[in-house]
Formats: structure tokens, sequence, C-alpha cells
């Protein structure tokens, strides 16, 4: 059943939209990302308009996250405070990052931009998590305890000043990294059309160490606000969210995302992080290719105005 | 200045037939031709996915003898709103393929779709078909800066033309016109599923012993139905409102979602 798309300005199979909605809804419940960062490149290879894809992505991606983080939110998996710290500075990004992605397009090179943020971001996020979920797998298989979290063992981030305590993470940490990682996310996503979930769950868990079940919850709450202010930015600035492509998506999304936290909550923490860094590393990969192999047709047209 | 098309059709038809009963009577032919739509605008609704558009037409004092050889031929064109377009060109930097060069053109027609009586080799000589910018190759593209090398403005043409023949915005349908009787002709184009909307333009050219006589139009609106019409506008003019109704109805699906397919 085709349905015609009215901002996309073209017509697209309903059943598959809600697919694939479904199974990266699935996704982002399991590990808790937005799966923007797989949703919009599979959306531009089917021919909807890049920016069109990147604003009604990030559409989808509220949808998601609310779904799957009031599924936290009632197990406790959610850190209110850590995460308001993390949404206000990623507004602030995310305010730079729609400046950017105006400016790039005009010169034509968005799409370069796009893909080598992924593939630099994927590639190298993804490797140093492989890396170390593999380590804690072997740890644990051969008897030791999960070491992840030791106390006393610190890293250069928690002597930077100004310190705060977050409860629910069981965490004492200068807000300075806070404020970073939530403002480099914010515009991450408003650029990318990503929740920046699958960078914002690696740095929480290494670079702030806070335990992973409260991570993933803690993330897609954060992922709600930001991709939800990027959507408000999109929608006013660049006419480009297509509120039919987002709904079709949203609706496999929420099913997804419920029955991906479901699963999530069989899996152990490093089997978890083992199996977000393939999927990471494989979008990366691919990428990656493609920025490499000759194009099928080198030629691309754009219409001015539009993208 | 041009009428209804549903009313035209009917009156087009009686005329074209006495006109070519009375030009038995006389010696020289001025041949005409004239079209008519069934509608003048198009709905595009939320089921659309392309559509083939019946365009008919008629031929006015008609020599009965050349129209028996089938000497007569018809090329009728549906050509989209023109707009600024830009191709861009990847080129291999450090290994990566990347947009380099670029070339801006003016007025590009979005979609062009053009149905024939015969093959475009057997109508008239090429050299006709460039003077009236008459086929997919032919379109007239008006680059935005003049002074850019012929090669690189000929390259650059080339590859959007065969950009938008990929996309199926620019089509030819080589025996899409169809003499349904020595004057009455039926032409079909094809509307891509993505067709633009706005005004388009239908032009039938008549061809004589492949001598080019005489061009008609007729213009026809495609737009967006009412409920595709109306998210479209409020994404447009009312850009902060559509985007608050997205979250909400992001925010609303996610939490049914969350209380409907719930599995803690």
């Amino acid at each position: 059943m085709q349905i015609y798309l009215p901002i996309a300005e073209l017509s697209m199979n309903v059943f598959f939209l809600v697919g694939i909605g479904g199974a990266i809804g699935f996704l982002s419940g399991l590990f808790g990302v937005g799966g923007g960062f797989l949703l919009t490149p599979l959306l531009i290879f089917t021919g909807v308009p890049s920016p069109v894809a990147v604003a009604s992505v990030t559409g989808q991606v509220v949808a998601a996250s609310t779904s799957g983080a009031l599924s936290y939110y009632r197990r406790g998996g959610i850190d209110l405070h850590l995460a308001m710290y993390l949404i206000l500075s990623s507004t602030l990004g995310a305010f730079g990052g729609v400046l950017a992605f105006a400016g790039l397009r005009a010169i034509g090179q968005l799409d370069l931009f796009i893909s080598l943020l992924y593939v630099v971001l994927l590639g190298s996020v993804g490797g140093l998590m492989l890396y170390e979920s593999v380590n804690a797998l072997r740890a644990a298989r051969s008897g030791a305890a999960p070491a992840l979290k030791k106390s006393g063992q610190h890293n250069w981030i928690h002597r930077l000043p100004f310190k705060v305590r977050f409860r629910a993470s069981k965490l004492f940490v200068s807000v300075i990294p806070v404020v970073a990682l939530g403002a480099a996310i914010g515009f991450l996503s408003s650029i990318m059309g990503v929740g920046g979930g699958f960078i914002m769950v690696p740095a929480l868990i290494y670079l702030l160490r806070v335990p992973t079940n409260v991570v993933i919850g803690t993330s897609l709450f954060q992922i709600i606000f930001t991709s939800a202010y990027t959507t408000l930015v999109h929608a006013s600035t660049n006419y480009t969210v297509d509120i039919m492509l987002a709904f079709l998506l949203m609706v496999g999304g929420v099913a997804g995302a419920q029955y991906g936290a479901k699963a999530g909550q069989k899996l152990r923490g490093e089997q978890l992080r083992a199996l977000l860094a393939l999927l990471v590393l494989a979008v990366a990969i691919r990428l990656a290719i493609d920025l490499f192999i000759t194009p099928p047709d080198r030629y691309s047209l754009s219409l001015e105005g539009l993208g | 200045m041009m009428p209804r098309a549903g009313a035209y059709g009917g009156l087009l038809l009686a005329l074209s037939i006495s006109a070519a009963s009375l030009a038995h009577a006389q010696a020289a032919h001025e041949e005409g031709i004239q079209i008519g739509l069934s509608t003048d605008s198009i709905a595009i609704t939320a089921g659309f996915s392309g559509a083939d558009l019946t365009i008919f037409g008629a031929l006015e004092d008609a020599d009965p003898l050349v129209a028996r050889q089938g000497r007569y031929d018809v090329v009728v064109v549906l050509e989209g709103p023109a707009r600024p377009v830009v191709v861009r060109r990847k080129d291999r930097v450090l290994g990566m393929w990347i947009n380099m060069e670029s070339e801006a053109f003016e007025n590009v027609p979005v979609s062009y779709s053009v149905a024939t009586t015969r093959p475009f080799q057997d109508i008239t000589d090429p050299a006709s078909y460039k003077r009236l910018s008459l086929g997919v190759g032919n379109i007239y593209m008006q680059p935005a800066e003049a002074d850019q090398r012929p090669a690189t403005i000929a390259e650059f043409t080339a590859a959007l033309r065969q950009r938008k023949a990929a996309t199926g915005l620019y089509s030819e349908n080589v025996g899409g016109v169809q003499f349904l009787s020595q004057n009455l002709f039926r032409a079909t184009v094809r509307l891509a599923p993505d067709v633009p909307v706005g005004t388009h333009k239908a032009r039938a050219f008549l061809f004589k012993n492949g001598m080019f006589l005489k061009e008609n139009s007729a213009q026809l609106e495609i737009r967006k139905s009412g409920f595709e019409q109306a998210i479209y506008r409020t994404a447009h003019r009312h850009g902060l409102f559509y985007g608050f109704l997205a979250v909400g109805l992001a925010m609303v699906t996610g939490w049914v979602g969350r209380v409907v397919f719930r599995k803690d």
C-alpha cells in the first residue's frame, strides 16, 4: 500500500516504513540509542531527500525514546539530575548544529560531512567499545568479577573542578565533561538526524563511569528532549519535517522499543555493550565503503531551496 | 487564455470534425492542431503512486490523403514547472569521493514526459527537434553562469538529463500517441510518483511528412489534495506550530505504544 508523503513529495510503501521503524525501535529499546544513525541513511538510500530524512527521523526518535524511557523510568533506570544537565547543554549544541546544517547544505558538502562524521565517530566509538566489552566478557568467563567500576579508580575527568553529586548514578563528578558531552551530542544530533545515543551511551559508561543499567534509561530520556528540540528547529527553519513519514516510522518504532527494552533486561551489561559495538562498527564500515568505492553515478542533483 | 477543459473537449471535437469536412472543399491546406484535457487540475491524494494522463486532441483541416497514408505525426509533451537546479560531480580526493565541481541551471523543468506517434527518428530530423527543444535530449537548460566552458556545460547538462531520466521524471513514450480516426488522436503521458506540484504545460506538436507545422498548448494544475495540501501549507506557513504538532504527536505515540505493547 503506497502513501504519498506531502513534504518529501513522493510515495512510499506503508508496510516498509512501519517495518523499518519497528526494527530500529527494537534496537533503540535494547541499547538506549535513538536509532537515527541507522534510520537516516536507510531512508536516504530509499530515495527520501536527505534534508527531509534527517528532519523527519528526529520526530520518530522522539517517539521511540519516549516509549523506551517510560519503560526504564518504571524500573528506576533514569538519573533525572544527570539528564537535566545533559538536556540543557545539548539544547545549546543543537542550535549550533542547525546553523551548521544550513551552511553545509548551501555549499553542497552536507552529505560528505555527515558521512565523515559517521565514519570517524562510529568507527572509534564502536572499536573502543568492542575492545572493552570483549575483555569484560573474557574476564567474566574466566571467573573474575566484572571490574568496570572499581572504587578508587579514577581517570583525569574525575580531577576536574565544579563537582556535582549524581545519586542515581552513584557519581561525584565535575559538570564540565557532562556539559561538553551534552553540547557535542546536541550539535551532532541536529546535523546527523540522530539522537546521539550511540555516542552518549559509551561516553557515559567509559568517561563518566555511570552504571550501564542507568545509562540506557538516562540516555533515552535525554534523547527525547534533544530530538524534540531538533524537530522544532528543523520544522521552523528548514520546513523539512514530514509528519506522515515520521508518524509511520513511529508506529513501528514505539512497538519495537518495548520489545527491545524487554530483551535488554535478559542481557548482561557487557553483552549489551559488545552487541552495540558490533552494530556501530558495521554501520561505520558500510559508510566508509561508500566513501571510498567508485559511486555508480558521480552526478547528483539538488533543487535549490530544498536541498 | 485556455478555457475550462471539460466543456472545451466536446466543443473542440464538434468544431474539428466540421472543420475537417470543410477542408475537403479547399485546395490549400492550412492544418492546425488542438488539444483538450479532461480536467484542468489533478489532485495528488494519499494513495498517489504515479498515473497515466490521457490528453485528447484533433487535427484541423487535415488532408485525408496524407492522413490515410499515416504521414501526420503528433508529439505531445507534458512539462512540469521550471525550477533552478544544481548538478554536482563527485571526484576522488585522497581516495574519497567528494562533491567537487558543480553547475547551476536556471529554469529546468522538474518533470518532462513526452509521447509520440512513432519513434523519434521516423518523425523528423535531429535539427528540427533541437530547434523546437523537443524530446528529453533537447530540453533547453539555461546555465546560471554564462562564463563556463561549453564542454563543462555540455557534460553537466547531459548528467542532469540522465539523472532525471533515471528517476522517471523525464520519460519518453514512443507510440503513446494514437490516432483514433483521421483527425482525432489520444496521447498518454506518464506522471511519475514524485511528479512536482504546480502548473504543468501540455504541448502538442504537429508534423507532416517530417515538417513541423503547428503547436498548441494547454495548462494543467497538479496540486496536493486537501489533507496533504493542508500538511504542506501548515509546515511552510506555521513552521513552529507544525514542529510542536510533530513533537506532540511523537510523544503521544510513544506513550500509547508503551501502554499497548508493554512487555514488563
